[in-house]
């Protein structure tokens, strides 16, 4: 039971993450990978929210759903394809961006969780 | 008619249809759910204590950059694939494998609990360890195997 609800969690969590970033990729001109870092800081959000939240559904909605939305190889690969091509100061930025604002959201999740 | 060039003009972001994105969609749900499994795996296998540093999920992070580091230069410096390979393995299974919330709320919590010598370790410790890992990966790719090719 515990398995199938990471799936199910999963099996939603990472398509809509695929098509965050297409839609967000969509949107910009700009080599900044906004997708990614889009659906890594809302996923810490929503994780920071279930915080105390019955086992079921940290297991449907943090394992798999919040754990499949958010990535952190693609958010890497993304970084070094920027440092690789040039854009290192977009990279750092990137890289800064990613963890304070996922870190801030997981707060901000926590903080509204107990409210 | 049209000419075959018409289809490189063609503008590379414009959103495909929703039958187009419906394989693609489906094996990237897939991927992902495979993905998380075996990160769920990885954590019943290797507990680590709640106030602990948790190195499942750092060690899952950094194993799964390091694959995606070969396999993006595989796939898009050595030999092309099925379309469909990039999103199942990399979007799905390495995306879903990894994460970045557990990373970020591990964080909160150990700082909340009053462990926040071992969350400011673990914050620095992720990004470096993760980004060092799909460098060198990378980079030992390109060396191994464009070394090979003829």
């Amino acid at each position: 039971m515990n398995w199938l609800l990471v799936v199910c969690g999963a099996m939603v969590g990472a398509p809509l993450r695929y098509l965050t970033d297409r839609a967000v990729q969509a949107r910009h001109d700009s080599v900044f990978p906004w997708g990614t870092l889009t659906v890594n800081v809302t996923g810490c959000l929503l994780l920071g929210l279930l915080a105390g939240a019955a086992t079921h559904l940290q297991l449907l909605l943090g394992t798999g759903l919040c754990g499949a939305l958010t990535t952190y190889s693609t958010f890497s690969y993304e970084t070094l394809r920027l440092a690789e091509t040039g854009a290192r100061l977009q990279a750092a930025l990137n890289a800064a961006v990613s963890v304070a604002g996922g870190l801030a959201a997981a707060f901000a999740g926590a903080a509204l969780a107990r409210m | 008619m049209t000419a075959p060039e018409e289809s490189l003009r063609r503008p590379v972001r414009r959103p495909p249809s929703w039958r187009a994105q419906a394989p693609v969609v489906a094996v990237v749900s897939i991927g992902g759910a495979v993905g998380a499994t075996a990160r769920y795996a990885a954590s019943l296998w290797w507990t680590t204590p709640l106030k602990g540093f948790p190195w499942t999920t750092l060690w899952v992070n950094i194993a799964g950059c390091a694959v995606i580091g070969v396999f993006m230069v595989v796939i898009t410096e050595i030999r092309p694939a099925h379309p469909l390979l990039r999103p199942f393995f990399g979007t799905g299974v390495l995306g879903g494998f990894t994460t970045f919330s557990t990373y970020a709320v591990d964080i909160r919590r150990l700082i909340d609990g009053g462990q926040a010598g071992t969350g400011l370790a673990y914050l620095a410790a992720t990004p470096l360890a993760a980004l060092t890992a799909v460098w060198l990966a990378a980079g030992t790719t390109r060396r191994v195997l464009k070394g090979r090719q003829p």
